[in-house]
């Protein structure tokens, strides 16, 4: 029976995840910023097979409350077997260009309060000397398009977090799982135009049990995405800076 | 976004906004003068679609609430796809009251159309086994309702069409099985009157039954198809196995794929696929309830102008003639599809005031979208069904008059007077000739 920390826990691709999880009879501890929707996330897991689950609420940007929150998870689960950190927002990338305050604001949500948690997580398992941590990360950090890229620096940034951890904590039993998903169908993106390159989040969570299950260090969800990005990654930048991405 | 939402025939085709709710205390936008809500899209016609308007996505409402296991009561959020419930209750014994020919409803989608299935003879319609919901009004009212709080909301959002306002969750009784195995036997018979005799014979002792009919057979040969009727077994395990496998109709083909030709073959080789007069096997409950489920995207094979279903139910006394007529008027236009279905229904009442099953019998096939002869042919089985009494089911019409409408569903007027101001759909208006 794994015991799951879940943070983001409202988003749509944690809650296909946590319900895959709560089949599987985990423990689980759910941190998110909307109540009522934790509590109705609770009341389904326990239905679905889970063990037991906890929450608290609480906005991520408050990084001064994360040592708390996790002291939290830890006391309600006794140790971590699973660290998903799902949390996020989709950036108005004009609204950004037009304000450093939002744009810091992003950069904050995206980036620094998972380095925050990531910090506060790495020596937690390193001491426990086992255990996973799952970041979603996106394939818009691997390279910053002009149409994307406060959010594309912010996730870039997670991304070279995560391989600096995974580095640090691969000798220690700890497996670090970077997750790039690509388009998902999800309420962040309810106002852009879905094509055929879009999946739903059932199949991303599968795609993230896998990568946990198989000890994965990079996943790309779904897998045409590590050839897409490849392909973008290899235009030379005297190309790319023209192109309208 | 218009193409995302459309309903299972493709037609008709139009253009609405849409939003979706992501949790369930959340409100419905206010000030908006025609929203309808909008579960899976398996409602073949324009009852799920809201021209101008605006349509309220509950596919984020799929929390479960609370499973007593042991009394089988369910309750969830009305966005949750029937799929989605036999996954965590079969192997725990337990099975839907009443489940339609597809699992990818929603429960919203099932209490608003009241849907039936192969046990109305025993079980009635999914609404009779219905406790409690709660129904979202557009002023923010959430009202509690069930056969013994806000009972006349409780009556008119049972076969509602969604036009009372959001059901957000409900509860619901569950049937105890034993295995999730189905015994099951097909009978090849040859005549209308042979499916007859056969539904009464098998009704008393069989929980589920139906027939699929050759609808391009003629003379003697009318009617004849495949009786299927069977019970849960009793031995066998209880597994809710997800689809092994599935295939997807990838595209819209440039025409139907339909026609008189490929219906005769179908047809004639579905019906002589069998050669003994009757097998019987053991399978999985998927196989015997879904049988279609495992072909995505089936809707497409009609091409890009969709397809109409033809779904009504005639009254005991007259089933019979009727339902030669309306063959024989199928049989000899040479459309249909390939799988009509016939069924007899049993006597027992839904509690909805428009629920569309009575006690006698109920023919449904699918028709290529060819506007003049489709729309012809349908006005020759409407005489047929106004001269017997039958009535036509909502959640497969696109092409019912207000009139007949207004004459199948005594009750539309104490519907009218409960529905939300707010809430309309494409459906609703056509009938009341808005």
């Amino acid at each position: 029976m794994k015991k799951v920390l879940i943070i983001g826990a409202t988003s749509a691709i944690a809650i296909s995840t946590s319900r895959l999880l709560a089949v599987r009879g985990s423990q689980m501890f759910l941190v998110g910023r909307n109540e009522v929707s934790l509590r109705a996330s609770k009341d389904d897991l326990l239905v679905r097979g889970a063990d037991k689950v906890g929450y608290v609420s609480m906005d991520l940007n408050e990084t001064q409350r994360h040592g708390e929150c996790l002291n939290e998870a830890i006391a309600f689960l006794g140790a971590l077997d699973i660290v998903l950190i799902a949390h996020g927002t989709l950036s108005d990338q004009q609204a950004c260009e037009a304000s450093v305050e939002l744009t810091l604001g992003e950069i904050k949500t995206n980036a620094l309060s998972t380095v925050s948690l990531l910090t506060l997580l790495a020596n937690l398992l390193e001491n426990q000397g086992s255990g996973v941590l799952a970041v979603i990360s996106s394939v818009a950090g691997d390279r910053g398009r002009g149409s994307n890229y406060v959010y594309g620096s912010a996730k870039a940034m997670v991304d070279a977090f995560l391989s600096g951890l995974r580095n640090r904590l691969s000798k220690k039993g700890v497996q670090v799982l970077t997750i790039k998903p690509g388009f998902v169908d999800t309420p962040m993106t309810a106002e852009l135009a879905k094509g055929i390159l879009w999946a739903d989040p059932d199949t991303i969570a599968k795609g993230i049990l896998l990568g946990i299950d198989k000890g994965r260090n990079i996943v790309y969800l779904p897998f045409f995405w590590r050839y897409i990005m490849l392909i973008i990654k290899f235009v030379p930048e005297f190309v790319f800076k023209r192109l309208s991405l | 976004m218009t193409k995302k939402y459309q309903s299972w025939g493709m037609y008709p085709k139009v253009e609405q906004d849409d939003i979706c709710l992501t949790d369930r205390y959340q409100n419905l936008p206010a000030d908006c003068p025609s929203m309808l809500p909008f579960g899976n899209g398996r409602s073949y016609g324009d009852s799920c679609l809201n021209a101008d308007g605006l349509v309220v996505d509950t596919r984020y409402l799929n929390n479960f609430i609370s499973f007593d296991s042991a009394l089988g009561l369910l309750r969830c959020e009305a966005g949750l796809l029937l799929s989605e419930i036999l996954e965590l209750v079969v192997p725990q014994g337990w099975f839907l009251p009443v489940t339609p020919g597809t699992k990818y409803v929603t429960v919203g989608g099932a209490i608003a159309n009241d849907v039936h299935g192969k046990n109305h003879h025993v079980a009635g319609t999914f609404g009779c086994h219905v406790k409690r919901f709660e129904l979202l009004r557009s002023d923010g009212e959430r009202l509690c309702c069930s056969p013994t709080e806000h009972v006349d909301f409780f009556a008119a959002t049972i076969g509602g069409l969604g036009l009372t306002g959001m059901i957000v969750w409900a509860e619901f009784q569950l049937q105890r099985i034993t295995s999730s195995d189905m015994d099951m036997e097909c009978i090849k018979y040859d005549s209308l009157e042979d499916f007859f005799l056969l539904s009464a014979e098998s009704d008393l002792d069989y929980e589920y039954s139906m027939a699929w009919v050759d609808c391009t057979a003629k003379g003697s040969k009318l009617g004849r198809g495949h009786f299927l009727r069977g019970n849960h077994a009793n031995t066998g395990g209880l597994q809710a196995t997800e689809q092994a496998f599935s295939l997807s109709v990838p595209v819209v083909p440039p025409v139907s794929l339909v026609n008189s030709l490929t219906l005769r073959v179908f047809n004639t080789l579905y019906y002589e696929r069998q050669r003994q007069s009757s097998v019987k096997n053991t399978s999985h409950y998927e196989s015997f309830f879904y049988p279609l489920d495992w072909v995505l995207r089936m809707n497409r094979i009609y091409g890009p102008n969709g397809f109409q279903q033809y779904q009504c139910v005639i009254p005991r006394q007259q089933s019979e003639d009727a339902i030669r007529e309306i063959l024989t008027a199928i049989s000899f236009s040479g459309m249909g599809s390939f799988l009509a279905v016939l069924k007899v229904c049993g006597d027992i009442d839904s509690p909805g005031l428009m629920s569309f099953p009575k006690c006698g019998t109920t023919l449904a096939l699918d028709f290529s979208n060819n506007s003049s002869k489709t729309a012809a042919l349908f006005k020759v089985l409407d005489e047929i069904l106004i001269a017997a009494e039958g009535r036509l089911y909502p959640a497969k019409d696109a092409h019912m008059s207000g009139e007949l409408f207004k004459s199948c569903y005594p009750n539309w007027g104490e519907v009218c007077r409960l529905k939300d101001p707010n809430f309309s759909s494409s459906f609703w208006r056509r009938v009341m000739q808005e």
